[in-house]
């Protein structure tokens, strides 16, 4: 019974016509793949992509070099050295990320205090250089003002959860 | 001697011991802020709460004496109650700004709120601020934190013996000042800050530099004074960040004095990193072989005799013990440790602090003979302040008239009354006479003159005379100012046969002089020596040199050190010497290569073991080996002139502290010593 049913098949062409099926089945669906890069995909509040330091909105830096991120790093990818600034404040003179050793594990964040260091939305910072890579005080500032906007309203959106 | 049950552990203590210790005794831990040790008890904090049975409230722990049957119970809930109670009432005004202060990771505020503390606040009204106060160049001081605990008032007051800080006003205005808005002036007022529970009063220098878990904690001997204070030196890759006391009961007990706390941004500038030679009249950097080379070329055949090497203050037994030997493979007997042309001899026990620093408690007289404690040995003089608060003390000085912090009887300023108290024509003698455990601190500022050996003569009379010497007690002490002169004594660092002393090295008559670090000398009458300068720092030795070698600081080396009781301790490398720079012995073991006059050894347990050859008590880490009573002094005529203390800028006294920018600072907010301004100054 089974050899009538395989011959029958074969015959027919039942796997190819199965086949065209699903691909004409297809044709009809929403596309699962966007026109990247200029459509992007939906990203969590919580996404944890580049670091940006973050500003007051006065400009004042919020980072006052209480050094938690660098003490909850499990990569060490976090070097700050520190001194007080001529007013007096506590400030960084030193803040680098070694973006080839994060993990992007999110404890940094997670560790400070004033919100200063956030992990933002972006996630396209390919460099052709590893150099480029070794994110230095300005870089990471200069990031946090590119991403403020952004990365206001992914706070304000995770607030309630946290 | 009471019996008491703590949480149903029944301990016996020592009549007047506290409930507190009475549960440490048991095992128990009992939080505390203002309660210490080593100062009175205040018992304002109220941390230390713990439940007593029949009594109807909590007792604070610290203030009431161990009684006998007293049932204490540390663990109930109702003493957990009055922990966060009394927890709650601390943080009423303290600011919770953890993340810049520089206690965080060390406070005492952070690490009991989070084991006995509440967990929430229930405070919501406006927390009060208080104005920072001025403390001078090495205290910061953010005064909102203070929490009112009282150890730095009692620390000023107590032990350090200046009456600079107190409490003003009251309730929640209540403020801990300087009541003139100075400075602290004391040689211990870094101690505050590590008395300060909370981060009210912080290191200055080390402001906002690092957390406590970023630094390696490295276990070593202090340097710069002769006290061979104990100290844990905090340093973060090839920097060291901060120095801080370690507990040693005979020693410093767990104080450091300010100069040797805060002298560390010194071990950064001025440093020798490379070999330097002198070619056409100026300093070259150079390689270590070329270094070598210049210095065998000249020693090339030269005599013995006409070869001389001075040990400075800086440097460590091992490197003294190597110098000596290659100056006798040299065939020279031209060495000397004593760069201050003091008159100290081969007799042990006339060099040694006899008494040690811990036997100043057993004491019943002391006589100071051309001395500033103070100065030349801070944390002595804080021991020596102790015994006097315990009353019955009688102290005399004979010299420089000071305020040393406590009170004494001046006798005289020169030898003459030296010599009227050895005759027992002073009346002080009696003093003497009748003490049980007299003792005698002769300084170097008695020992440096040209009359110095008389002086210890004199010295060592009044110890004959008034019995300061016998078999369980020897009240004969010589104050040493450096690190390293009691351990070139013990190895013999003093000229040989027919060898010359420092000052005669000093006169222009040698062809080389090799300087090990020795800086305090008078350079004007070098003339034409070949000068050879091993050391770490850029100072007065450096800058005549003709070749120099860059060796390596007091943290960067493993090293024993001899403090002036005699008492070798170990003293471990917390960093690595900057650029070229070597550890010092191995830089004689090779120059001695390159002159065909091998040193016998090749690693630092060989050097030890001949070390220990030659000085048998090296082999005895942390132990007085007390030294048999001998002859020494040479009796003869003294001078007139007073003595004058060798001191005269407690804060700048070495190439170390010299290159240090906060000690300049102090030097500028404490020393009497004042230059006078410029036309351009202010």
């Amino acid at each position: 019974m089974s050899f009538i049913d395989k011959q029958a098949r074969s015959l027919l062409l039942a796997e190819i016509v199965t086949g065209l099926a699903t691909t004409f089945r297809y044709m009809f669906k929403t596309k699962a793949t966007i026109n990247y890069p200029y459509e992007k995909g939906p990203l969590s509040p919580r996404f944890r992509g580049e670091h940006v330091l973050r500003r007051y909105p006065n400009g004042e830096e919020r980072c006052i070099a209480c050094k938690l991120c660098e003490a909850a790093c499990p990569a060490l990818a976090i070097t700050i050295e520190s001194e007080p600034r001529d007013d007096g404040s506590r400030r960084t003179t030193r803040y680098d990320i070694d973006m080839t050793k994060c993990i992007y594990c999110g404890f940094c964040q997670e560790a400070c205090p004033v919100d200063a260091i956030v992990q933002g939305p972006n996630f396209e910072f390919a460099t052709e250089t590893r150099e480029e890579l070794f994110f230095d005080k300005q870089k990471l500032l200069d990031n946090g003002d590119r991403w403020e906007q952004e990365i206001v309203q992914n706070l304000v959106a995770d607030a309630p959860y946290r | 001697m009471p019996t008491l049950t703590v949480d149903g552990i029944e301990v016996t203590v020592e009549p007047g011991t506290t409930v507190l210790q009475a549960c440490e005794e048991a095992g128990a831990e009992i939080p505390r802020f203002c309660y210490h040790e080593r100062l009175s008890i205040a018992g304002n904090c109220r941390m230390c709460l713990v439940e007593m049975e029949k009594a109807p409230k909590l007792i604070a722990s610290c203030a009431m004496p161990a009684g006998d049957g007293m049932v204490i119970h540390t663990n109930t809930q109702k003493v957990k109650e009055g922990r966060e109670g009394a927890m709650e009432f601390l943080l009423i005004n303290h600011p919770l700004d953890c993340p810049i202060c520089d206690q965080g990771g060390e406070c005492d505020l952070q690490d009991q709120s989070m084991a006995y503390g509440s967990g929430n606040s229930r405070y919501h009204e406006m927390k009060r601020a208080v104005a920072e106060k001025n403390m001078g160049p090495l205290i910061k001081t953010t005064m909102t934190r203070c929490i009112h605990c009282t150890r730095c008032v009692r620390f000023a007051t107590e032990v350090a013996g200046v009456e600079d800080l107190g409490a003003i006003n009251r309730g929640e205005n209540m403020e801990i000042a300087t009541y003139l808005e100075q400075a602290l002036d004391s040689e211990l007022s870094g101690n505050i800050i590590d008395l300060c529970p909370v981060g009210a009063l912080t290191s200055k220098p080390y402001a906002f530099a690092a957390r406590p878990w970023e630094l390696s904690k490295t276990e070593s001997i202090d340097a710069l004074d002769a006290v061979g204070a104990n100290i844990r030196v905090d340093s973060r890759g090839k920097e060291v960040m901060r120095i801080l006391p370690r507990l040693h009961e005979d020693v410093n007990e767990e104080w450091l004095s300010d100069r040797s706390r805060f002298s560390y941004d010194g071990l950064k500038t001025q440093r020798l990193d490379t070999p330097y030679v002198r070619k056409d009249g100026k300093l070259q950097p150079a390689s270590w072989s070329e270094a070598f080379e210049a210095i065998a070329a000249k020693l090339d055949g030269l005599d013995g005799a006409k070869i001389g090497a001075i040990a400075g203050d800086l440097v460590c037994t091992e490197s003294m013990k190597a110098l000596k030997d290659l100056m006798d493979l040299l065939g020279s007997p031209n060495i000397d440790c004593r760069q201050d042309g003091a008159a100290l001899s081969a007799v042990r026990s006339g060099y040694l602090f006899n008494s040690t620093i811990a036997g100043i408690e057993a004491a019943d007289a002391l006589l100071i003979v051309g001395s500033n404690p103070r100065h030349e040995a801070a944390l002595i003089n804080a021991r020596i302040r102790k015994r006097w608060k315990m009353g019955n003390f009688p102290i005399a000085l004979v010299g420089e008239q000071r305020d040393l912090g406590y009170g004494h009887e001046y006798l005289g300023a020169g030898p003459a009354t030296l010599a009227d108290v050895a005759s027992g024509k002073h009346s002080f003698a009696k003093t003497l006479k009748k003490a049980k455990r007299p003792m005698i601190i002769v300084g170097q500022g008695a020992l440096s003159r040209s009359d110095g050996a008389a002086v210890l003569a004199l010295a060592k009379k009044i110890a004959d005379n008034f019995d300061l010497v016998s078999d369980d007690w020897n009240g004969f002490n010589v104050l040493h100012t450096a690190a390293s002169r009691v351990g070139g004594l013990d190895l013999g660092l003093l000229p040989g046969e027919g060898g010359k002393s420092a000052s005669d090295l000093l006169d222009g008559s040698l062809d080389v002089l090799f300087l090990l670090g020795a800086d305090e000398i008078d350079t004007s009458k070098l003339g034409n020596s070949f000068v050879i300068y091993q050391g770490s720092h850029g100072d007065v030795g450096a800058s005549v040199a003709d070749v120099i070698l860059p060796g390596a600081a007091y943290t960067e080396k493993d090293a024993i050190w001899v403090n002036t009781e005699g008492r070798p301790q170990l003293g471990r490398r917390a960093i690595f010497p900057p650029g070229d720079a070597r550890e010092d012995w191995t830089i004689l073991r090779a120059l001695s290569e390159k002159l065909g006059k091998t040193l016998p050894y090749n690693t630092l347990a060989e050097l030890r073991a001949a070390m220990i050859e030659a000085a048998p008590h090296f082999a005895d880490i942390d132990v007085v080996t007390p030294a048999p009573w001998g002859d020494f002094g040479v009796e003869g005529a003294t001078e007139d002139s007073a003595f004058v203390n060798p001191i005269t800028d407690y804060y700048l006294t070495n190439p170390i502290s010299r290159s240090s920018r906060i000690m300049a600072q102090c030097s500028a907010a404490f020393s009497k010593v004042k230059t006078e301004g410029t036309g351009t100054n202010g």
